[in-house]
């Protein structure tokens, strides 16, 4: 198994400037974080919210530097704050975001949302493009008669089916998910993780995806790390963690997720009536 | 007696494609000292249907119901004044988004202290003592000095915090919840739903959840209905629906929860139910 993405001590500061009365200083988002992830599998991110997994998500995809640490895609050291990037080494991470509702630009079509970033980043000729996103259309389960509307006459899991077709236009090996189903219904829900899922293994991607949903997670993940103030407390593989978690966070985290069986529920009921 | 009954609630929009039907034909009842928990996606109408019995939906929407009452008290026919006067107080309601529905223009002290001088006409003194009270009852640390914050200068969790504590100023008998924990981290969600159990047993208040999180409902409720673009599908004791669904929807609803996943792949409710307006009218 090839590795495609290794992150080694990971760390990223915000300073956050002083002011007359202010005093300057630093806020450690991210506090020297590694892993590596496989090709073909999924690395679940898992935290809650300022835990810095988001920030993480951020390098990962190449928007933001980081502070220090060395971030390696298919075994070559990728550094953004040098300014060096090739739109070869863009092209092989995207990102899809949490919200579909803010993610899509309301004044352009879907074909320009999708087909931008071709344009950007290639010299495709217009009919490629154009052939390129109708295909991607039909692969996240919309229609070619959808190429010509605007997101506004989309619902919510439609949106973010869009998102990832434009997250696979460029044909990356790597694709970060920020929380991709936490805005959506559960029966939507569960059509976008089945589309992931098919989308793997039909084209090999790697997922990095961030969520605090741990029963997306324990569905969905290979291996899973869990942060916490910007530090990886538990890293290892998916049946490891839940079965075994080891960091009294983790464990919080586990007691806290609301349990929908019937003998959970039975358990309940008797604790009420005692009480 | 029920505290508040809801028989037949018919909610229309009107819209340029003719009216649009929110609710149709919904009727429940809640007890005193029971959580009923109301579960259904986006558009179903669970959120609608408690605005209206609260009287909080805008004037475009048109509202009738066989019966609309609380406490043996019709709520449709009753004039506005009378109304305002049971709502914030005998029934209060706490809003989905905590940090949207607080008033970013006044502290967080000022908009309890509102409550308790609207509702109670305590003075000032009064009020404060009892502000005092309700921050430490819904757990916020140093509550004489976060009466002095404004809602941007706490995180989310604490403005739902202040959010309960408005909403059970008045120790109300009925407390609807809407979605009261979905912007949140699942640690501040257990905190927040141990918070309302606690105070709903002490209180013996009613309590309604409004929700999509099918986990949220087997932690909290003691009656589920369920609701699906605007009709009722099922109406069972939490034990019941989760171990013998009776509607097909329902049914279609927990396969679809990750936990309950066989396989690599999560049933869809689109697979498992069809659609059909015989199925609802049936109930």
């Amino acid at each position: 198994m090839s590795v495609i993405l290794e992150a080694r001590n990971i760390v990223r500061d915000y300073h956050v400037p002083g002011s007359l009365l202010k005093k300057a200083k630093t806020v450690h988002a991210v506090k020297g974080v590694s892993f590596t992830v496989e090709k073909g599998k999924t690395l679940a991110i898992v935290g809650e919210s300022g835990c810095g997994k988001s920030t993480l998500g951020r390098i990962l995809t190449l928007i933001d530097p980081a502070t220090s640490g060395d971030l390696l895609i298919e075994g070559k050291k990728i550094d953004i704050a040098k300014g060096d990037m090739t739109p070869e080494m863009r092209r092989k991470v995207q990102i899809v975001f949490q919200n579909p509702y803010g993610s899509l630009n309301p004044r352009q079509k879907i074909g320009d949302i999708l087909t931008e970033p071709l344009v950007i980043n290639t010299d495709t000729p217009a009919d490629e493009r154009r052939d390129r996103a109708m295909t991607l259309l039909k692969k996240v389960g919309l229609e070619e008669k959808h190429y010509n509307r605007y997101p506004h006459m989309f619902s919510g899991g439609q949106r973010q089916r869009i998102a990832i077709a434009r997250a696979l236009m460029l044909n990356p090996k790597l694709l970060v998910l920020d929380e991709p189903v936490s805005a959506l219904d559960l029966s939507v829900q569960a059509q976008v993780l089945n589309l992931l899922a098919d989308l793997q293994d039909e084209l090999q991607l790697t997922y990095v995806f961030i969520s605090h949903d741990l029963s997306v997670v324990r569905y969905i993940a290979d291996e899973v790390m869990v942060m916490y103030f910007g530090e990886a407390v538990e890293y290892g593989s998916r049946d490891e963690v839940f079965a075994d978690p080891k960091h009294s966070y983790t464990k919080t985290l586990f007691a806290a997720t609301p349990r929908a069986d019937v003998e959970s529920i039975r358990a309940r009921l008797a604790r009420k009536k005692a009480a | 007696m029920a505290l508040l009954e809801i028989e037949n609630l018919v909610v229309e929009f009107e819209t340029a494609s003719g009216p649009f039907r929110a609710v149709n034909g919904v009727s429940m009842k809640v007890h005193e000292g029971e959580v009923l928990a109301i579960v259904g996606e986006s558009g179903s109408g669970k959120s609608v249907s408690m605005l209206a019995a609260m009287g909080l939906l805008p004037w475009t929407a048109k509202v009738t119901a066989d019966k609309l009452t609380f406490n043996g008290r019709d709520l449709l026919s009753m004039p506005a004044s009378e109304r305002r006067k049971i709502i914030g107080k005998d029934i209060a309601m706490i809003f989905q988004e905590p940090v949207a529905s607080l008033n970013p223009c006044f502290t967080v002290g000022f908009q309890i202290e509102e409550v308790l001088r609207v509702h109670l006409g305590l003075d000032k003194a009064a009020r404060r003592k009892r502000a005092i009270e309700l921050f430490e009852a819904v757990g916020i640390p140093d509550p004489a000095d976060r009466l002095g914050s404004y809602p941007h200068q706490m995180s989310g969790g604490q403005c739902q915090r202040v959010m309960i504590a408005i909403a059970i100023a008045c120790n109300p008998k009925l407390l609807i919840a809407d979605e009261p924990t979905t912007a949140l981290d699942v640690t501040i969600q257990k905190q927040i739903l141990d918070l309302l159990m606690k105070l709903q047993a002490d209180h013996g208040m009613g309590l309604i959840m409004i929700t999509h999180n099918m986990g949220v409902v087997a932690e909290t409720a003691d009656r589920v209905v369920v609701q699906y673009k605007g009709r009722k599908m099922e109406e069972a004791d939490v034990l019941t629906l989760f171990e013998n669904p009776k509607s097909n929807y329902t049914r279609a609803l927990l396969a679809a929860l990750p936990d309950n996943a066989t396989g690599d792949r999560l049933p869809t409710i689109s697979e498992l139910f069809v659609d059909d307006q015989v199925e609802g009218a049936a109930r």
